[in-house]
């Protein structure tokens, strides 16, 4: 998960979900998904311990044009 | 506003049709195959019953009592002598089949393992789960289940089961009847059902097996009335009569204890036809086929393919307003205009909806009725709508009379008329400036005519190229199109972030001889290369000569540029020398653009040229669409208007070369020959030394192609330093207008060495490639190298070499496109509903996020700089006022460009090449 290619996941605090959601403008279920198997989940499974299926995971990318680009994924089962 | 949607569908379902239910909604049970009586109405119980709709206008239906236009139509039924395979569900059916125990139709599987495969199920409907999860969630359950070999349930064995395309199912290889496979279906019980997908209350497994079968509604297979009285009925039809006559000789034989083997042979023969009745390209069976010999259009192929139901009638339709003709070019219209033929014109509309205010306007216009006489082209009306929806064809008869009945609530179809908005669009339609909005023009001759710079993004030419034309028809359309599609709304494109429409051809030509270097004009001149704008003072002369007034090209180019344009850039002349000499360039090719003034520098490609205009991308971008629009029209008026003055033609002479120079570029020609004869000695007695990393044939492929690579290359120079930039040849290819130094130097000097898949041409015959060689021989002219120029000729081995790599470079074109073709639809298909919303993110129809903000940067491609966000250069001008900015090493500024030049431009050539010329 050190790989450039490879951009950061953060898991999203619970209290912090409301507001995030809210900004967007968005149910829950309007984010794009990530699986729970999804290897970035699972690495961050090792520091927070079991992420819940609802959870958001947010994603930050490194872009040529706009610095950084945040997104946000909703964590899904199997 | 909903605008008469009255209802939205939520979902929807799919079930399969039990035979109750065939039965339930059938209007009438057919048993004969005949279709009418001798009278020519419908017999009762046939294919043609009238309780099963009508098409013939008078007639009433005896199911719904309506009229051809009120009855939609009503199915009806067959009763089948004996079941039959559906075969859209054969692969379900062999799934259920292998999954289920023969004896007691239960799944084989636990009691448990079913409640876990269930309770999966369950979950992934309620987390969302598509079809697709599903299936493939149906497809696991059955994979399990079919590995055992002993029924959990009951202990007996299990057969294996398999099937014999299309319909034939087999146990341990002999035959199952449809009436066993059914019977084995029915025996599966419905709690079994949910673990693979199926809900046993809407779609029990042994309705897949038919024992009736429905009859379509006569509206939907409707019998043509030829001329000569004889009826025509559709292909549908056809085979109902067949799958008919077919099932009562069945029925009969059965009833009257037929041999099985008879029966059988009956029973087999009803498949098929009702297999085909389905889809009659079924593989493993020949489709069914008409008396002609055609075969039939049954139900599958009436929906499949390009010309199916989906892809030709609901994905795309035909449309009335619209007009298809021939293209041809008129420089003097402006980008934004069309100019469209008065035979289309006339019969082209836009609908006025007649209020107060138009009233008095309407009515004179209806009074003209449709084809007024008079000066010019003056629009008439051809129709009246009347508020209840009536036609009126308006003539000149009539005119009159109409105009005094025409109220407030009419609607009146007047004419098309100069200035109307209207879509054009040449197909195929790869990007949206593949249609684009201009404004009319009504013209004489048959053709539709547009500005040439408008040629590139619809990638036209005028070799016969048929366009369509489109008439918006209400008021938000057209105030749509006008600002979102109009032609100066496209100048910059999304593609690539700079100019797709701009000069081309001539144009670029005539700006290389209007402005290179000191190229003047005289009073008569002058006027008239700014008389093609009109509307444009003649500034005080630049050059007086013996008292004569003259203007120098460059500076009746600047008219065409705003005031306060700065810029420095290279021309496409330039020859990249080590220093550059900036104003003092050797060949003028230092651009230099002062408060609108063109102090050095070529106008050529580089500048005006659609895809690599520099000034037109600038002024596009700084100065807004309106100002890109006067700049493109006026600046290729200029250069037609100097390249009329001048005069300009190239020839097949353009290519001549003194015969010194033939002399020594046959030389060095045989001497790269030779040299390769040299190589293929040595390699033959191994002296050749091996190049690491490849064989030794290999090292000799390389080296034998870098040598006649580099003396193609020398032949072309050769040949080049006796065509200057008087040849017009050179004067195209150098500026950019058309055509490369290489086409010259193929011309004049040496066509060079042919490939096939990137190698020399090898093969042919056996170890050679044509029987004019020995056996072996690897020589140059043996493997496709063309000594010859065009111009002199190829020679017969040498023209056959070249058609072969010709032939690779049109396949190639040919796989490209049908290859780029296919992957545009399948992107299309998945990406059309995607919508960027108000707070930028991009959608799709459920609303829920694709992304969070457009392309992740939210940055609009046609407003980037060559795909950059921000142009730093431009910027720094900004801050630093163009004084200031002027001080600024030149160098840095240029060597920008420079950078954008190698990675990112593309040339005209390469543009074509991705969306596949005509
Ligand atoms: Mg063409
Ligand atoms: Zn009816
Ligand atoms: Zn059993
Ligand atoms: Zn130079």
């Amino acid at each position: 998960m050190e790989h450039r290619l490879v951009p950061e996941h953060h898991l999203v605090s619970e209290k912090d979900e409301g507001t995030i959601l809210e900004g967007l403008k968005v149910h829950r279920d309007q984010l794009p998904r990530i699986r729970r198997n999804d290897p970035c989940v699972q690495l961050l499974e090792r520091k927070h311990g079991p992420i819940e299926e609802g959870r958001v995971i947010k994603i930050v990318r490194l872009s040529e044009t706009s610095g950084v680009s945040v997104a946000y994924r909703l964590v899904v089962g199997r | 506003m909903l605008r008469g949607v009255s209802k939205r569908i939520k979902s929807i379902k799919f079930a399969l049709l039990s035979p109750d239910e065939i039965r339930k909604m059938s209007a009438t049970k057919v048993i004969t195959a005949d279709t009418y009586d001798d009278d020519g109405f419908p017999i009762d119980m046939g294919l043609m019953d009238s309780h099963l709709g009508v098409i013939e206008p008078g007639l009433r239906c005896k199911t719904c009592g309506g009229k051809v236009d009120d009855c939609p139509g009503h199915f009806g039924h067959i009763d089948l002598a004996m079941p039959v395979i559906h075969v859209g569900y054969v692969k379900e059916i062999k799934k259920l089949l292998q999954a289920t125990c023969r004896k007691c139709g239960r799944l084989l599987l636990r009691d448990e393992e079913i409640r876990a495969y269930e309770k999966e199920m369950e979950a992934l409907d309620k987390i969302g789960g598509t079809k697709l999860d599903k299936t493939i969630m149906a497809k696991e359950t059955a994979r399990d289940a079919a590995k055992r070999q002993i029924c959990p349930h009951c202990d007996t064995e299990q057969s294996k089961i398999t099937l014999d395309k299309p319909t034939t199912f087999r146990e341990d290889g002999h035959k199952l009847t449809p009436k066993e496979v059914r019977e084995r279906l029915e025996r599966i019980r419905d709690d079994d059902l949910p673990s693979m997908g199926i809900n046993p209350n809407v779609a029990r497994p042994e309705w897949m097996i038919l024992t009736a079968l429905l009859v379509p509604p006569v509206t939907v297979r409707p019998s043509i009335t030829l001329e000569s009285g004889d009826r025509s009925e559709d292909d549908l039809t056809h085979k109902l009569v067949d799958v008919l006559r077919i099932n009562q000789r069945l029925r009969e034989n059965r009833d009257a204890g037929a041999p099985q083997l008879i029966v059988e042979d009956l029973w087999e023969l009803l498949q098929y036809h009702i297999t085909t009745y389905f889809d009659n390209q079924t593989s493993g069976i020949p489709p069914a086929r008409h008396r002609s010999g055609r075969p039939l259009k049954t139900l599958v192929q009436r929906l499949k393919g390009k010309e199916g139901r989906f892809r030709s009638n609901l994905s795309g339709k035909r449309v009335n307003f619209s007009a298809r003709t021939v293209i041809s070019p008129d420089p003097l219209l402006s980008i934004n205009e069309v100019g469209v033929p008065v035979e289309a014109a006339r019969e082209l509309t836009v609908p006025l909806h007649v209020q107060q205010y138009n009233m008095d306007w309407v009515q004179e216009l209806v009074k003209r009725g449709p084809l007024p006489e008079g000066d010019g082209y003056i629009p008439g009306v051809n129709y009246v709508i009347r508020q209840d929806g009536r036609r009126i064809r308006v003539t000149d008869k009539n005119a009159e009379t109409v105009a005094e009945t025409v109220d407030i609530g009419y609607i009146v179809e007047r004419q098309l008329q100069e200035g109307d908005i209207v879509l054009f669009n040449r197909q195929p339609s790869l990007h949206r400036m593949s249609m684009m909005a201009h404004e009319v023009r009504i013209m004489p001759f048959k053709t539709f005519r547009f500005n040439l710079a408008v040629c590139p993004p619809y990638n036209a030419d005028f070799d016969g190229d048929e366009m369509n034309l489109h008439v918006l028809q209400s008021e938000e359309a057209r105030a749509e199109a006008k600002i979102l599609m109009r032609v100066q709304e496209h100048i910059l494109s999304p593609r690539f972030g700079g100019p797709v429409i701009g000069a081309i051809h001539d144009h670029i030509s005539g700006g290389f001889l209007m402005t290179h270097r000191d190229s003047k004009f005289d009073m008569e001149q002058s006027s008239r290369i700014l008389s093609f704008v009109g509307d444009l003072k003649l500034p005080k002369a630049g050059i007086v000569e013996d008292g004569v007034d003259y203007w120098t090209g460059k500076q009746l180019f600047s008219l065409a540029i705003p005031d306060d344009l700065n810029m420095v850039f290279r021309a496409s002349i330039c020859q990249n020398c080590d220093t550059c000499d900036k104003e003092d360039c050797e060949s003028d090719a230092y651009v230099k653009v002062v408060d609108g003034e063109i102090i050095s520098g070529t106008v050529d490609e580089k500048s005006i040229g659609a895809f690599n205009g520099k000034i037109l991308d600038k002024i596009a971008r700084d100065y807004g669409s309106d100002r890109a629009r006067t700049f493109i029209d006026q600046a290729t008026k200029f250069a037609i208007g100097a390249i009329m003055v001048r005069g300009f033609t190239t020839g097949i002479d353009d290519e001549d070369i003194p015969e010194s120079e033939k002399m020594k570029i046959a030389e060095i020609l045989q001497k790269a020959v030779d040299g390769v004869s040299a190589l293929v000695q040595a390699y033959k007695e191994g002296d050749l030394e091996q190049m690491p990393g490849r064989s030794l044939e290999e090292t000799l492929e390389v080296e034998a192609m870098k040598k006649l690579g580099r003396a193609r290359d020398d032949a072309g120079n050769h040949a080049g330093k006796h065509l200057g930039l008087e040849n017009s040849a050179v004067i195209m290819a150098r500026s950019g207008a058309r055509g490369s130094m290489l086409n010259l130097s193929q011309m004049a000097g040496c066509v060079g060495q042919q490939a096939v898949r990137g190698e020399r041409i090898s093969r042919g015959y056996w170890n050679r490639t044509l029987p004019h060689f020995p056996k072996g021989d690897l020589g140059a002219e043996a493997k496709g190298f063309v000594k010859s120029c065009y111009k002199s000729g190829l020679s017969p081995t040498e023209y056959f070499f070249h058609s072969m790599g010709g032939r690779e470079g049109l396949v190639d074109t040919a796989v490209r496109t049908s290859r780029s073709g296919y992957m545009q639809r399948r992107l299309i298909n998945a990406l059309e509903d995607l919508k960027v919303k108000e707070d930028r993110s991009v959608r799709n129809t459920a609303d829920t996020i694709v992304q969070f903000k457009f392309g992740e940067d939210g940055i609009d491609p046609s407003r980037s700089v060559q795909g950059r966000a921000v142009d730093v250069d431009d910027i720094l001008r900004d801050v630093l006022g163009p004084k200031k900015f002027a001080t600024l090493p030149d160098e840095r500024v240029v060597r920008r460009y420079g950078e954008l030049e190698e990675g990112m431009e593309m040339t005209e050539e390469e543009a074509e090449g991705r969306s596949g010329g005509d």
